[in-house]
């Protein structure tokens, strides 16, 4: 009896915890043992506003930094345009993602956005996690939905129309579109929850680009 | 007419009727984006034969600003008798990944990258 007890608090405690950790899109876990870099921010200590200028700064450093360990020869033929396109996809991909977990991230969860970079042999993945609060967490599962089971190029026209339509329009994750479509990029979701008893939610978006 | 900020630089110069953008344009959102939007459909509410975007020193410009762009283009969609042009630089890398997306929204439209 009490076995039985035991092996059903068990299957509890594992469904809860299969319930509470939603992957979506082609997310990966981050291992660490290759080139890797990783930014931290503490949402909460300075306003939004006065932030907003690093995001800029730091998706710029990334780029440059990771410039040095792209696969690309400059004295190849396109050495040069190839290491620009690139250090160019990488600082608009990290910009955005920086740009949405300082918009999106749960202020008074005390909780760090970090954005993480690692670079394999033939791959960059950029990986920004941040909390959120559960009603965006709602929404941003919708609109992951509707991105998965979409053609990405039809929804970004039907996107932009939408916000020529309306007056005011600040989340329509134009910003994943643009990734998919402009820079051919594979993204990825991880929701969470911080700990066992505590209420913050936290996502992590992956973003895959190849070299 | 001009829009001017820490990092950027948005002028109308009436002489070629071009909108000259210069810097990087990084704004948080929509409401950011709106006294460039407010120029640009001041502008074009004179009715000019042209009107010339011209990114050519555009280094960055965030999601939020395309999105800026593509309402102002939509909106032209309607005004016929303006022959619309987007000048761009074959060697800024966004240009030449996301302007196209301008020319979808309105095929009459000339992308001009050099």
């Amino acid at each position: 009896m009490i076995q039985i007890f035991g092996n059903f608090l068990e299957n509890l405690f594992n469904k809860d915890n299969l319930e509470k950790t939603q992957v979506f899109g082609d997310f990966v876990e981050r291992p660490q043992q290759e080139e890797h870099l990783t930014l931290g921010f503490s949402p909460s200590a300075i306003p939004i506003r006065k932030r907003w200028r690093n995001n800029g700064l730091s998706a710029d450093y990334l780029a440059n930094y990771l410039a040095t360990f792209f696969p690309i020869k400059v004295d190849e033929p396109d050495g040069i345009d190839k290491l620009a396109e690139m250090k160019s996809a990488v600082s608009y991909i990290a910009n955005e993602l920086l740009e949405n977990s300082m918009k999106y991230s749960d202020k008074t969860a005390l909780y760090p956005i970090t954005l993480h970079t690692q670079l394999d042999s033939d791959k960059i993945r950029l990986f920004v996690d941040n909390s959120i609060l559960p009603a965006q967490a709602e929404n941003f599962k919708t609109f992951i939905h509707e991105l998965i089971n979409s053609d990405p190029d039809e929804l970004f026209i039907s996107k932009l129309e939408e916000n020529a339509e309306s007056e005011n329009t600040s989340s329509s994750g134009l910003g994943f579109l643009t990734m998919i479509n402009d820079y051919s990029a594979k993204l990825g979701w991880k929701f969470d929850t911080v700990g066992q008893d505590s209420p913050v939610m936290t996502v992590t978006t992956m973003v895959e680009l190849a070299v | 007419m001009q829009v001017k900020g820490d990092n950027y630089n948005v002028w109308y110069d009436k002489n070629n009727g071009a909108v000259n953008f210069n810097g990087a344009l990084r704004l948080t959102g929509m409401q950011d984006y709106a006294p460039i939007l407010q120029l640009l459909n001041e502008i074009a509410s004179k009715e000019p034969a042209n009107i010339v975007l011209n990114l050519q020193s555009l280094e960055f410009l965030n999601s939020s600003g395309i999105s800026m762009l593509s309402k102002f283009v939509i909106g032209m969609r309607k005004k016929k008798s303006i022959q619309m042009k987007i000048l761009g630089s074959n060697n800024i890398p966004w240009q030449g990944k996301s302007l196209k997306n301008l020319q979808r929204l309105m095929p009459g439209l000339t992308l001009d990258l050099q």
